[in-house]
């Protein structure tokens, strides 16, 4: 392996925190990942030293913060392979980018009749976006299935093609079932379909090499908070020409060229999408988290979160108390387990392995269709990130057993199927 | 062990049984009043349904249906069963006794000798989170109550 698990840890403060006197074991990866002392400093060394608006300041302070969010654009243009840092939007985050696409690409583009498709995994975050966008347009929405495993089936995904298709809009990872859609083939067959595609990386980035060159996208989101970086920060690609031919999303300051009473005229990429004083501290140092994961290199990220996947997977299948949920097999899959206790409402397991220190979601995830496809209300998810040790693998393996003896002989339903 | 003990105090064996109790859970056929509610948390539903008699000024049945946890079921039968056979102005009193005290506005020595039952939900203030699950058929109910009468 490319780094030792503990050395890495003592440099996330909070991960030597305890929760109800136990050890934080922290499983919510998905959802938010902890934060680097180097970015922590980061961020007050900014604000200690640099704080001021970013462009139209003839003075150092805003001169040193703009430069520092211009290079932040430029590394984040480079972690990805995009070709220019033009490409590269700021958001608050990627729920943003997304409605920035359907506001501003889906708007001026699409007409009665023209459809999109998505899939049946999608993070509500990459459906409501577009469900707004089609309830104005008269655009219809259809969806790629899924088998029982949670893959897209991608022979049924073929025939949802036609002339009339204009956009697919898919996530590169499940945040529900650890899914890894087949992202160049769903391009390809997007391309041939003349359709453009907006790849949803929330779930893929912190974890996988991002290539904008190898997928060839023509939109690709998501957000700096999931991958150690700040919260407040979404990243949105797109394709330059496009990018070019949308119309503006938000108004206001910077996104302007020329401003008279009651015109104006759009400023160039990026500031045309970028209005009023963005997060600028958190984009200033959104590079440390960057330079932190290429540090570590994503071979050993992926080396490191598939030992813990197989192992937790080993330890939930062995429990017959347990219903799983996605693949069965570590392979081919990120490290996002859901599951259920028989019988036991996922906030109950969550609560109780809360009390235990050990920190997973639960509910539906942001992807209530995606339940009713499985046929539950919810889940209890763990996700794991490389800073994930087996140990706690085995602590959370422990918790869920006694969450099962606490609850199995008082509920008749528990341990019932 | 601080977390064991948490569990146990959260978890009390009254708040499981109410929450497998069978006796108020189910629809009325042909209600005079029912209300739908929705935890945006977890997106958990409840549906209640409810009977009233002498002229609507006398709740004489109530029944809920839904999927939820141990707290949200074990609130919505300690509800049920607190409710059936007070006048709505009653109700609508004690609705609001509850939701003080889960919200830690009033201490659990305030509540009502009628919501006895519901000391054993005292455990899940210390989690905000989850306090929206005991208030959930509380604040679903709430919307179906007759209008006062205005004497």
């Amino acid at each position: 392996m490319g780094f030792e698990v503990s050395e890495i840890r003592r440099d996330f403060p909070i991960l030597s925190r305890k929760v109800h006197g136990k050890p934080l074991v922290y499983f919510d990866n998905a959802a938010t990942t902890q934060k680097p002392k180097s970015l922590i400093s980061a961020l007050s060394a900014f604000y200690e030293n640099h704080n001021g608006n970013i462009h139209r300041g003839a003075h150092t302070l805003s001169e040193e913060a703009t430069t520092l969010v211009e290079e932040s654009r430029q590394k984040t243009a480079s972690f990805i392979n995009a070709p220019k840092p033009e490409t590269i939007i700021f958001t608050r985050n990627a729920t943003e980018a997304i409605n920035l696409v359907a506001h501003s690409w889906g708007r001026k583009f699409l007409k009665a009749g023209d459809e999109i498709i998505l899939t049946e995994l999608e993070h509500h975050s990459n459906l409501v976006p577009w469900q707004m966008l089609a309830a104005e347009k008269s655009v219809k929405l259809r969806f790629i299935p899924i088998d029982k495993n949670g893959n897209l089936d991608l022979s049924a995904a073929e025939k949802l093609f036609s002339g009339k298709t204009k956009l697919v809009a898919f996530t590169a990872a499940s945040n529900v079932l650890g899914t890894l859609p087949p992202v160049k083939e769903i391009i390809s067959l997007a391309k041939q379909a003349g359709a453009k595609t907006l790849v949803d990386a929330s779930q893929w980035t912190p974890h996988f090499k991002t290539d904008i060159k190898a997928w060839d996208p023509d939109f690709l989101v998501f957000s700096a908070h999931k991958m150690l970086g700040p919260t407040g920060l979404g990243v949105l690609y797109g394709r330059e020409s496009l990018l070019e031919a949308m119309d503006p999303f938000l108004g206001g300051g910077d996104m302007i060229e020329r401003v008279e009473l009651e015109s104006f005229t759009p400023n160039v990429l990026p500031a045309k999408f970028e209005a009023g004083t963005p997060a600028i501290a958190e984009t200033a140092v959104f590079p440390e988290a960057l330079k932190y994961l290429s540090q570590i290199g994503f071979a050993a990220i992926e080396e490191q979160e598939q030992r813990l996947l197989k192992r937790a997977l080993e330890i939930l299948k062995n429990e017959p108390e347990v219903e799983l949920y996605g693949s069965p097999f570590p392979e081919n899959r990120g490290g996002v387990i859901s599951f259920n206790l028989k019988g036991l409402h996922s906030h109950d397991v969550g609560t109780s392995l809360d009390l235990e220190g050990v920190a997973v979601r639960t509910g539906h995830h942001c992807c209530q269709p995606l339940m009713r496809r499985l046929g539950i209300g919810g889940t209890a998810r763990a996700s794991f990130y490389f800073y994930n040790t087996l140990e706690e693998v085995e602590i959370f393996g422990r918790a869920l057993r006694k969450t099962i003896e606490f609850f199995k002989p008082k509920l008749k339903t528990a341990g019932a199927k | 062990m601080e977390g064991d003990q948490e569990l146990k105090e959260l978890y009390q064996d009254v708040l499981l049984d109410y929450s497998q109790s069978g006796a108020h859970k189910g629809t009325i056929q042909g209600a005079d009043f029912h209300s739908h509610g929705i935890n945006p948390v977890c997106g958990d539903e409840i549906e209640i349904t409810m009977k009233t008699g002498n002229a609507g000024d006398l709740i004489e049945k109530i029944r809920y249906s839904g999927h939820g946890c141990v707290i949200s079921q074990a609130s919505s039968a300690m509800m049920a069963e607190c409710l059936e056979g007070k006048t709505p102005k009653q109700a609508r009193e004690l609705v609001a006794a509850f939701k003080d005290m889960m919200l830690s506005k009033t201490p659990l020595e305030a509540l009502p000798s009628e919501l006895a039952a519901m000391k054993s939900l005292e455990g899940v203030r210390k989690f905000p989170l989850r306090v929206k699950c005991a208030t959930l058929a509380w604040n679903t109910i709430q919307k179906s109550f007759p209008e006062e009468k205005t004497a």
